[in-house]
């Protein structure tokens, strides 16, 4: 493992109450940043929502057949990058088909994945070994 | 969901007394403002002074509100936000939806 660089291997019960434990680890971690250069607070609240978010997905989407009983999280940062990849055993879903929220209508749902892609660099959903991951990438300079 | 509810005059305060609105707490918050609209209360105003994290199903919770809100030919207005919360209102254009204002006593003199 490089110097500096962090590696954190997370498993929570997939259980909505875990949400703001995780988005607490997120926090931590913007906040030990100590080479990033722009707004800390931001990125801090940046990383507890796209983590909040991809975790929501995984619980409600992720596990049909309750195969799984946690979630889990794998989050890497280097000198330059974060990278998070959040694991999942569903059907799955090409997420470059997800529209964008309609900004002029009114629906209750539909902003999960709008925010992650605005939020991070580069997103992308793949089928791995294990099932499906959520790979989320974010610049850190 | 720690939340209490105050009517002042016409319009019923619901103080949201949780740092975060997310997947966890944000159906309450949607049943309970769904369940004072049929009750008949007109105006409701949440005041979102403690928290300091949404996500979007906390943002949809408040959706669904406004949504019954004009419903029932009612409203249903926000205040006291903290900037990163107001921030994900205008990442997803919510502040073009909702009257938010900058203090509960502002909205309240409305």
């Amino acid at each position: 493992m490089k110097r500096n660089a962090i590696e954190l291997d997370i498993r929570v019960p997939n259980q909505t109450r875990y949400l703001s434990l995780i988005g607490r680890i997120g926090e931590d971690i913007a906040k030990e940043l100590d080479r990033y250069s722009g707004d800390r607070e931001t990125l801090a609240y940046q990383i507890n929502l796209v983590l909040t978010e991809a975790m929501v997905n995984a619980i409600k989407y992720g596990n049909p057949e309750n195969r799984e009983d946690s979630v889990h999280i794998l989050i890497n940062i280097s000198d330059n990058e974060l990278f998070i990849r959040i694991y999942d055993y569903g059907q799955g879903f090409d997420i470059n088909e997800i529209p964008e929220p309609d900004f002029e209508g009114l629906d209750d749902r539909g902003r999960g994945i709008f925010l992650i892609k605005s939020l991070m660099d580069s997103v992308c959903y793949k089928r791995d070994l294990k099932g499906n991951v959520l790979e989320m990438m974010k610049q850190l300079h | 969901m720690n939340l209490t509810i105050e009517k002042i005059k016409d319009v019923v305060v619901l103080h949201i007394k949780e740092e975060r609105l997310d997947a966890h707490n944000s159906g309450e918050l949607k049943a309970e403002m769904q369940r004072l609209f049929e009750e008949g209360n007109k105006q409701l105003l949440i005041e979102l002074k403690d928290v300091r994290f949404i996500d979007s199903s906390g943002l949809g919770a408040l959706v669904s509100g406004f949504k019954n809100a004009t419903t029932y030919q009612g409203d249903l207005k926000l205040s006291s936000l903290q900037p990163q919360v107001k921030s994900m209102f205008e990442l997803t254009r919510l502040h073009r939806v909702f009257e938010i204002f900058p203090s509960t006593a502002e909205a309240l003199e409305r």
